[in-house]
């Protein structure tokens, strides 16, 4: 054990020191405080579109015109620092030739991984809590409201769903840079990934649904709802939307169903949200995914990293 | 009779159906300096790297003071320092930061760690430079450095793969210096990986010398070197002479008894010899 706490120290005063991972978090600070900086001045223009109960957390979801939200953004720059802190993280000790050097020290081999794993998550939720403690402060200073307690609940879980999200990507970062010795192979790879479940997965999905139960403008209710079941089944493949689904069902407690189901029925629903409990039950296979895809990622990565040779050269 | 330090026996490695490592005995007894001989590719270091515990031999076992390698590694890590072929450090940590991290993954409490990297640090003279990044240190540096990590963690063995590879005459001499040192001073018992025989003959006790995965010959050099040259019968006795040599001196030197050929010969000095002596002052 003692192991993997002195590798977790290090690997997390170098994340928290390396360049790269300050570059990034001024980035995603600064265009989340802008964002929520505008709307909360512009507020008066959609209070039609708020909440009166959850105008604390609506604030993250909401888009001005070209600005996207927040949670756009930490959908989308999630990945990326994800990425940055995987990509690297086994063949970077390989080329330097500081593996062999720190596993011929008394430590086990897992040791290593984990404690690169323990302290990418670390990191992962030190920036989280920063950046969403600062919009909190903002908005509670130009605002003057305060969140109520289901409020800091949904935000402790958004919190909570990021972390994991983020997390997926960087042990899928960690994959790749056991299985490639390049760090720029691995880089790419994990880009590339990206790029397909962010972007691909939505066009595939609907090429391969339309495939399977082609549509027509004679197509009854019932093929058009297999079709986009189909559709959704494939989609949920991806990290990014299963992330998206839930933030929504988070942050914007009005939304019960995702899919073809909220555009059927969402016209005779009543608008009113759902209680904390409702929602978690909304998201929760959603987010058990997400977990899932997370843990698998990582389950490979330790049984492939176990079982490499540990070669200088 | 002397501890066993590291013994190997009916060790054998298979990668992909070729015998890297082919039925290898060795033993190394406390206070030697063994060098592990062998061209490229003979399995030297897979040797090694079975010896730490780090991959696992197809059959056959290998132990140090006693701790077999591939079940209780830790233990065998904890008295073994190993030095590998392409040394490597945190480029943007600092010398003592980087053995810093040495001592913590050891478990050694901070107070003798700091302690100790002073002192090994002063010990490969490396003192000075000791709070610069590791990124702008020379090769001969490096190395040094990573006789530092070797000697932190005060083993009772230490493991180096050719710990002499790519670095200036000078560097290999400081080195080679710094091993006998260690050997002495510390009783640190040595396993020398190299395929540089002059150095290993300068500083190995014994030597072992393994090709294509098996060991041909151990013992001291004096041994071998007896039962392999058994044929020569003459010995031979260089002697030197104050001004020139002169024809009555090689006459009578003829003309003692047993004498049965005098061979004159220029003095030649080896290019080594040469670069010492000009960089020695540096």
């Amino acid at each position: 054990m003692s192991g993997i706490k002195v590798v977790f120290w290090k690997e997390l005063a170098d994340y928290l020191g390396s360049r790269k991972f300050l570059i990034l978090f001024a980035i995603i600070l600064i265009s989340a405080i802008s964002i929520v900086y505008i709307l909360s001045q512009n507020i008066g223009k959609y209070s039609s579109e708020i909440s009166k109960d959850y105008i604390f957390i609506n604030l993250f979801t909401l888009s001005l015109g070209a600005l996207p939200s927040f949670i756009f953004f930490v959908s989308f720059f999630g990945p990326l620092i994800g990425i940055i802190f995987g990509f690297d993280a086994i063949n970077s000790e390989r080329s330097k030739g500081t593996m062999s050097t720190v596993l011929s020290q008394p430590i086990y081999r897992d040791a290593l991984i984990n404690g690169k794993f323990l302290a990418g998550l670390a990191t992962i939720s030190i920036m989280l809590i920063c950046i969403i403690l600062i919009i909190l402060g903002l908005e509670l200073g130009i605002l003057g409201i305060v969140p109520n307690l289901e409020e800091i609940w949904r935000i402790i879980i958004f919190f909570i769903a990021s972390v994991i999200y983020i997390g997926f990507w960087m042990s899928m970062g960690i994959l790749f840079s056991i299985i490639f010795r390049q760090t720029t192979t691995s880089a790419l790879v994990s880009v590339m990934m990206w790029i397909f479940f962010a972007f691909f997965v939505l066009m595939i999905s609907s090429v391969i649904a339309d495939q399977v139960v082609p549509l027509n403008q004679n197509s009854t209710l019932e093929i058009i709802v297999k079709n986009e079941n189909i559709k959704n089944m494939i989609m949920h493949i991806s990290p990014v939307v299963l992330f998206q689904e839930i933030i929504i069902a988070l942050l914007n407690p009005s939304a019960r169903a995702f899919g073809i189901t909220a555009l059927i029925k969402g016209n005779n629903l009543l608008p009113t949200p759902l209680p904390l409990s409702q929602s978690l039950l909304v998201i929760w296979p959603q987010f058990v995914g997400l977990l899932a895809l997370m843990l698998i990622c990582f389950a490979a990565s330790y049984i492939i990293f176990m079982r490499q040779e540990i070669r200088s050269t | 009779m002397k501890t066993v330090v590291l013994e190997a026996k009916n060790l054998t490695k298979v990668y992909n159906h070729t015998k890297v490592v082919d039925n290898i005995n060795l033993q190394i007894q406390e206070g030697e300096i063994f060098g592990f001989l062998g061209p490229n590719g003979a399995g030297k270091t897979t040797t090694i790297l079975i010896a730490l515990g780090l991959t696992e031999p197809t059959s056959g076992e290998i132990s140090i003071f006693g701790y077999n390698s591939t079940r209780e590694p830790l233990k065998v890590k904890k008295i073994t320092s190993y030095l590998p072929e392409n040394v490597g450090f945190y480029e943007d940590l600092t010398a003592q930061e980087n053995l810093k991290y040495i001592t913590r993954l050891n478990g050694i409490p901070e107070k003798k760690a700091d302690a100790k990297i002073e002192e090994v640090l002063k010990n490969v003279g490396l003192q000075d430079v000791a709070q610069v990044e590791v990124g702008k240190y020379s090769k001969g540096m490096k190395q040094r450095l990573g006789m530092a990590v070797v000697l932190v963690k005060e083993p009772k063995l230490a493991i180096l793969d050719e710990p002499t590879t790519g670095i200036d005459p000078k560097g290999v001499e400081e080195i080679l210096e710094l091993i006998v040192r260690m050997s002495r001073e510390q009783n640190i018992t040595v396993l020398l990986s190299s395929h540089l025989l002059y150095q290993v003959q300068k500083i190995c006790t014994k030597i072992g010398i393994i090709s294509q995965g098996r060991i041909v010959v151990q013992g001291t050099i004096e041994e071998i070197g007896k039962n392999l040259l058994k044929e020569e019968k003459e010995d031979s006795l260089e002697i030197k002479v104050a001004n020139k040599l002169t024809p009555t001196l090689v006459k009578s030197i003829k003309q003692i008894d047993g004498v049965v050929g005098v061979k004159k010969k220029s003095p030649d000095h080896s290019l080594e010899e040469i670069y010492i002596k000009y960089f020695r002052g540096e």
